[in-house]
């Protein structure tokens, strides 16, 4: 990815208050531009997947659950997959606690970093903002099927 | 409301939850409270019945781990039927198939019973 990347023609900015019930909007857009895009059904469940559990971090830690906050999705596609970055203005992670748990122990709780990892190809955290933090996301298009804008 | 549940007694302490559409972090605690129903009630059996949930995210997943834990505590067996497609997506990329038991059938789960 580079910065000549940044404009897209087809990109999709959506913004919600970080409320939880809004969490379905951000499902239905991501699954529509994935879509879009030639994803395969089961790839898009857990590109879904991933961008909620982000949305959801941004809820709790971020946010502590204050539903009057802002969270701004944007997705775009570039030459080689689709960018979606995550734009929150609450409290930054604290980085040494942003880390996939080990599955071994089983227990309640701590796998939606472990979930985004799994199903995204690039995560990036800028933590450059003076007020909050983007969550940079990457999927690669699939090697037969998808197609670049 | 994102979720629907509901609960069928199949025969004397062995309950059947159903659960219907999306179980994300604002349904989640509805499942949560209606298991605790369930755990706190002389409960010998909970099936989780879960074909018609199209979306689960970790605090779904996270729900279900505590069932699963309150269940081996108060000797309750717990157990999840017909896993959606988007049930099962999550359960392997969170490496859980084996942690549950799980079964294809609401018949095959209340077979050994």
């Amino acid at each position: 990815m580079s910065d000549q990347d940044e404009k897209s023609s087809d990109q999709v900015v959506i913004t919600i208050l970080s409320k939880t019930e809004f969490l379905k909007i951000v499902r239905r857009v991501i699954e529509t531009y994935f879509q879009s895009q030639q994803f395969q059904a089961d790839v898009i469940r857990q590109v879904v997947l991933a961008v909620d559990e982000a949305c959801s971090n941004v809820i709790k830690y971020a946010y502590k659950m204050d539903g009057s906050k802002e969270i701004r999705v944007s997705l775009s596609g570039v030459s080689e997959g689709i960018k979606i970055s995550i734009r929150d203005y609450g409290d930054k992670p604290d980085m040494d606690t942003v880390k996939p748990r080990d599955l071994n122990k089983v227990r309640p709780g701590g796998l939606g970093i472990h979930l985004i990892q799994s199903v995204m190809d690039e995560v990036t955290y800028d933590l450059s903002p003076d007020l909050g933090t983007c969550l940079m996301l990457f999927k690669r298009y699939p090697e037969t099927g998808g197609t670049a804008p | 409301m994102s979720v629907i549940m509901e609960v069928k007694e199949q025969k004397k302490g062995l309950y059947i939850l159903s659960v219907q559409g999306e179980v994300d972090m604002s349904s989640s605690n509805d499942v949560r409270q209606q298991l605790a129903l369930l755990l706190n009630a002389g409960t010998a059996v909970i099936i989780v019945h879960l074909v018609r949930v199209s979306y689960m995210d970790s605090s779904g997943i996270a729900t279900l781990v505590e069932g699963l834990q309150q269940s081996m505590k108060l000797g309750i067996l717990f157990r999840l039927v017909e896993l959606s497609d988007a049930v099962q997506d999550i359960f392997k990329l969170a490496r859980l198939e084996s942690v549950f038991s799980i079964y294809p059938t609401i018949e095959e789960a209340i077979k050994e019973v």
